[in-house]
């Protein structure tokens, strides 16, 4: 490890409300769980905090169930968790198939749900199955809850509307009707971060949301309204070409992503 | 619980488990590669799962069981696998391979051994022989 671990703090809460009000007085504090990006940030010394809440612990933010009809995914539900879950495989197939594609078994073992949401990278596995899921973001604080639509919880690159005495508890996601789809196009299948990803739910109107292409994850509305207008494919993947705002980086270049993600509509328009 | 030992240690929360292990618990079987859990070198088991010990405070393994590649204490088929098939090349990707292969059970199909292993890497490219080895540990 290349940061030195000795001024650093780890608060260690027994329960969520012992967390909440460590996070409401002895704040500011960087709430961690299943570390696999965090300590990414800390081997290399490029994360500067220095107090930590630790998450990982609190067995009540793990379940995934069904909670007044919604699917309810406890934050620290790992991606193993979401994989083996029967009831996300029923409703949601196309998280499973997210997960599936996060790193290897080791970090599909540690990295959660909440912390890919928070952790609010644009190239984050789970994003776009979330905002094609129109998922619901319940934040809690020693105040009480606040329920997020996902599509407005990104406010910018790396940037939500979570405040520093909250925590995402859970991820809400109403039932869904019409064909799930989802693809990630990177380097290989395991360990590598997307070049483009991108989900979609086929229904009338059609949701489609893309990873990597923008400065967060995107949802395609004028790409669905086209299609749920009638607009022929290759009108729509004209749309969806000019929607998106890719950069050339270390990955892949902003051509090679626009050309990816039109060929992904295709793909999910025509049912391959 | 480490390698079957009740062990108590005190050490700060959020030193790494791969740290703790090779500098307070003289552990060394347990390799450091990438430290940014792309390279599955540093695998090791928590409650029979397989992580990267780079990206794990000690802290979240306390009342955990614990299984690093000493626990097989040499006798464990796999390793005898490695050494008749050749499985291991410089060596370096060894135990966090056969740790990883412990998790995928016994009597596995290519392809569950292909995802049980998607997270470590080989810098020899040595995979078709530690699939092999896989395969054939009894």
């Amino acid at each position: 490890m290349i940061g030195s671990i000795a001024n650093r703090t780890l608060l260690q809460p027994k329960s969520l409300a012992d967390a909440l009000k460590m996070l409401r007085d002895e704040g500011p504090l960087t709430p961690l769980a299943g570390c696999t990006d965090l300590y990414v940030a800390l081997n290399f010394g490029t994360l500067k905090d220095v107090r930590f809440l630790n998450l990982w612990g609190l067995e009540r933010l793990r379940p995934i169930g069904i909670r007044a009809g919604m699917l309810a995914i406890g934050a620290l539900a790992t991606y193993t968790d979401l994989i083996r879950s029967p009831v996300v495989r029923k409703r949601l197939p196309m998280l499973v198939a997210a997960a599936r594609e996060v790193g290897g078994v080791q970090i599909q073992n540690r990295g959660t749900i909440g912390g890919n949401v928070v952790n609010a990278s644009p190239a984050g596995d789970t994003l776009p199955v979330l905002a094609a899921a129109d998922a619901v973001v319940v934040l809690q604080s020693a105040g009480g809850v606040r329920r997020i639509p996902f599509n407005a919880f990104y406010t910018g690159y790396r940037q939500t509307v979570r405040r520093s005495d909250e925590i995402v508890v859970a991820l809400e996601i109403a039932p869904i009707r019409g064909r799930q789809y989802f693809r990630k196009v990177g380097t290989r299948a395991a360990q590598a971060i997307s070049k483009v990803v991108m989900a979609g739910v086929a229904g009338t109107p059609p949701r489609i949301a893309l990873g990597s292409v923008a400065p967060t994850v995107i949802r395609a509305a004028q790409t669905e309204a086209a299609i749920a207008g009638g607009a022929s494919l290759e009108a729509a993947q004209r749309i969806l070409a000019d929607e998106l705002s890719p950069i050339d980086d270390m990955r892949s270049t902003a051509e090679y992503r626009r050309r990816v993600a039109v060929n992904l509509l295709a793909q999910f328009v025509l049912g391959r | 619980m480490l390698n079957g030992r009740r062990t108590r240690l005190d050490v700060h929360p959020m030193k790494r488990l791969l740290d703790v292990l090779r500098e307070e618990c003289g552990l060394t079987g347990t390799k450091e590669g990438c430290g940014e859990g792309e390279c599955g070198a540093c695998t090791l088991l928590v409650d029979n799962r397989p992580v990267n010990s780079c990206l794990v405070p000690v802290a979240h393994v306390a009342g955990a069981r614990v299984m690093t590649i000493e626990g097989l204490r040499g006798r464990h088929p796999l390793q005898r696998a490695f050494v008749e098939h050749g499985g291991a090349q410089c060596g370096i990707c060894t135990p966090g391979m056969i740790m990883a292969a412990v998790a995928v059970g016994r009597k596995p199909a290519l392809d569950q051994i292909r995802t049980g292993l998607a997270g470590n890497l080989c810098r020899c490219t040595g995979y078709e022989a530690i699939y092999r080895s896989v395969m054939r540990a009894r």
